[in-house]
């Protein structure tokens, strides 16, 4: 049985050039990049080189570069770092818990939230983020890419919007990076987090883009590490595998990489729409167009059935997918981001999103079309619901 | 898979005998869900079901028997199919077993459909019961253990011959300290966690706060109740705040007191009385039953004589069983039995098997 790995959105495996890329800096360069001889001078130089590959992957300044461990951190960076007791924040209802839990935290600092809500085909309508500006907002967080849907939202029209009012703009490009080119310039943001497992680097690493002036405070203190802008002694290895990642990552966007993966995405999600009755995109507008979205990226709803049960009959059958619900504190939630699309809970819990590595294969995909549909019949033929109406 | 010892024991064997074992674990209440609340400390508990740690360590179990394990969310089923008419029975009066609604309802219902949605031909589970396969009846015959001190089997009376036919239960042949010695053997790090014994839903056991928090989470308030505390001759000896707060044959807190210890004899939802009385009148040698299933025998239109089980801890009695309508039996003891209580369920025995069962009423 083949073992096919559909969760990008989840995780990625480092690439084999990024392994080979951190080698060196677990045992030979091993120094603290803070460090005056040799060793620490080594360590050094493998960061500044990947600060400067970060800066042309972001497109901004090396000294707009911030190694951290993540989008978790990032992100709470980002809010914790600009807000401050009464200012106002405007974030999405379909961000990541890194964003939500933190506006949560931040309500408890009289600092108040508006969530804009997403269309059906869980797009946000950057108008709704211009009705939402106060005279007190201070920041505006959008994701890029959304990690459910992979539906990509109009970050240069917020941008606009953020420079028209003066209001910082964050992005959580978490989902998008490596996916879609980043240009910060163009896009007029202020921070941006990645994260490097989603893109093919280690897990526990990750960078912030901060564009020079703007005063965000640090939410680790300590040592003068990044900056005095994240303390904490570098990673080295793992910086120097993000920037490997990342070096790839523009790699595969330009030289159609990327293409093809859309392409196979489509035929994945034409395959799964065209054999199998009652499915549809999480992604589609009442009308049935789909908004644009990462290349990667499906998520699609099967009538009279729990996803968590056909994610499960697919794991046994060697397709490694994520179901529409999310675990919270031990209680199982049908997903934030489907239910904010308008889902009913019965069809966000019958959802799964299919994320493709850039390394997938024509393979894979036949292997995912032929499986899928014999799973769903198994699993539709004994519902009770379903009982008798099976085609 | 609850984590605890004999379903991870379970699992274990069927390994061992070569089997394509495949282990699930039911999420069914979130154990943080009335944290905070009077009587709920905060946090999460351990030693209940779907706490985080049972499932930790059921995921401990299938990882240190090397077999695929998933956790399935059936937390609206639970609540809607066990936990809603637990409050429902004691609002009214009677005296639920949520163990057998969860045995009918999830364990041999959903998650045995959500294994044969997956792949899976059967479902194994921890209970102390045997279910064999009688060629000349045509039929699956559920009988008690080798441990009669475990038996299960009066929760297990629900099952269909369906449900009974992909269903194994491995441990019905072993006592439990030989489970404990086959889960040493294989080497599972939980061999000696203590048996649960409450309600897994219920911290503490306090099932009056229970009904109380869930009510005020709902929205609801727990409904006026409150009467008279009668004897059998119609004295009356005080008040009493609800009849959920009573279940038959209580003898502490019914807030009266007597030279000669009192106990509840009946509880009554419409005049909101609550009888008690001495020990001796207890005891009723009829009881009446409803909403039957058969097992060993596909139904019973005569009389017939049986040993009939009317709680966990309650050995089966000889009695005569009598249909008397559709879909009901009359119970008669040899010897009157001590606090028959509505709401919990009589199990009809011969011998080792069991016959059927149904609700008492």
């Amino acid at each position: 049985m083949p073992r096919i790995y559909m969760d990008a959105n989840a995780t990625t495996p480092l690439l084999p050039e990024v392994v080979e890329a951190m080698c060196p800096y677990w045992t030979e360069h091993f120094g603290n990049a803070s460090s005056i001889h040799q060793h620490g001078q080594a360590a050094h130089t493998a960061v500044d080189r990947a600060r400067s590959t970060m800066a042309e992957f972001f497109g901004c300044h090396e000294a707009e570069v911030i190694f951290n461990s993540g989008g978790t951190e990032g992100d709470n960076t980002a809010l914790f770092g600009l807000l401050h007791p009464g200012d106002h924040l405007i974030t999405t209802s379909i961000e990541h818990s890194a964003i939500l839990a933190a506006a949560e935290r931040l309500a408890q600092r009289e600092i108040t939230t508006t969530f804009v809500a997403p269309g059906a085909d869980g797009l946000i309508d950057h108008m709704d983020i211009l009705r939402a500006i106060r005279p007190e907002t201070r920041l505006i967080s959008v994701m890029l890419a959304n990690n459910e849907t992979g539906v990509l939202q109009p970050v240069e029209e917020i941008g606009k919007i953020a420079a028209q009012t003066g209001v910082w703009f964050h992005i959580d490009a978490v989902q998008g990076a490596g996916k879609i080119p980043i240009d910060v310039k163009r896009i007029g943001c202020h921070v941006l987090t990645i994260s490097g497992h989603k893109m093919h680097a280690p897990k526990g690493v990750g960078a912030m883009f901060l564009r020079k002036g703007t005063p965000l405070e640090p939410l680790l203190v300590g040592g003068s590490h990044e900056r005095k802008r994240r303390a904490g002694t570098e990673n080295v290895p793992s910086v120097v595998g993000l920037a490997r990642a990342a070096e790839l990552a523009m790699h595969s966007m330009a030289d159609g990489t990327i293409d093809r993966l859309a392409r196979l995405r489509d035929r994945l999600e034409e395959g799964i729409l065209a054999t199998i009755r009652g499915t549809g995109v999480n992604a589609a507008d009442r009308n049935g167009v789909i908004a644009p979205r990462a290349a990667n990226t499906s998520n699609i709803w099967f009538d009279h059935l729990e996803g968590e049960a056909l994610v499960i009959a697919l794991d046994l059958k060697g397709i490694s997918v994520s179901g529409g619900s999310a675990c919270h504190s031990g209680a199982v939630e049908p997903s934030h981001v489907l239910m904010a699309m308008g889902l009913d809970k019965t069809r966000a819990r019958a959802s799964l999103r299919f994320s493709l590595m850039k390394t997938a294969t024509d393979a894979d995909v036949d292997y995912v079309l032929e499986t899928v549909p014999a799973a769903v019949k198994r699993l539709r033929e004994l519902a009770p619901a379903y009982a008798g109406s099976v085609s | 898979m609850s984590g605890g010892v004999d379903s991870s024991t379970v699992a274990a064997m069927l390994r061992a005998e070569g089997a394509d074992v495949i282990g699930l674990t039911l999420q069914l209440w979130d154990q943080n869900r009335l944290a905070g609340m009077p009587g709920v400390p905060d946090g999460p508990k351990t030693g209940r079901c779907c706490s985080l740690d049972d499932v930790y360590d059921a995921r401990r179990v299938a990882e240190t028997l090397g077999i695929p394990y998933y956790v399935v969310n059936q937390q609206e089923r639970f609540e809607h199919d066990v936990v809603r008419p637990f409050v429902d029975e004691y609002l009214a009066g009677r005296t639920p077993i949520p163990c057998s609604l969860c045995n009918n309802h999830l364990k041999f219902d959903q998650l045995l459909l959500t294994a044969r949605q997956i792949g899976a031909d059967r479902i194994a589970t921890g209970h102390y019961a045997r279910n064999d396969w009688d060629p000349e009846r045509g039929r699956w015959i559920l009988k008690r253990p080798a441990d009669l001190a475990k038996d299960q089997t009066w929760f297990l009376f629900g099952l269909t011959q369906e449900q009974l036919e992909r269903t194994l239960f491995p441990l019905g042949h072993l006592t439990k300290p030989a489970v404990r010695e086959i889960a040493r053997a294989s080497k599972l790090t939980l061999a000696d966690k203590p048996d649960s014994q409450e309600i897994c839903f219920i911290p503490g056991g306090n099932y009056k706060q229970f009904i109380a928090n869930y009510l005020e989470e709902q929205g609801e308030t727990v409904p006026d109740s409150s009467g008279e505390l009668v004897t059998r001759s119609g004295a009356t000896l005080g008040k009493h705040e609800g009849v959920q707060n009573f279940t038959i044959g209580q003898r502490k807190g019914l807030g009266v007191t007597s030279p000669n210890p009192l106990y509840v004899l009946n509880i009554d939802k419409e005049s909101r009385r609550v009888t008690v009385g001495p020990e001796s009148e207890l005891n009723s040698p009829t009881l009446n039953v409803h909403r039957l299933n058969w097992i060993s025998i596909p139904g019973l239109a005569e009389p017939r004589r049986a040993q009939v089980k009317i709680r966990h801890v309650h050995e089966p009695s000889p009695a005569l069983l009598e249909p008397v309508g559709e879909d009901r039996i009359r119970v008669t003891f040899d010897e009157p039995q001590r606090a028959v209580t509505p709401g919990h369920s009589a199990v009809f025995y011969d011998g080792i098997e069991v016959l059927g069962g149904g609700w008492i009423y």
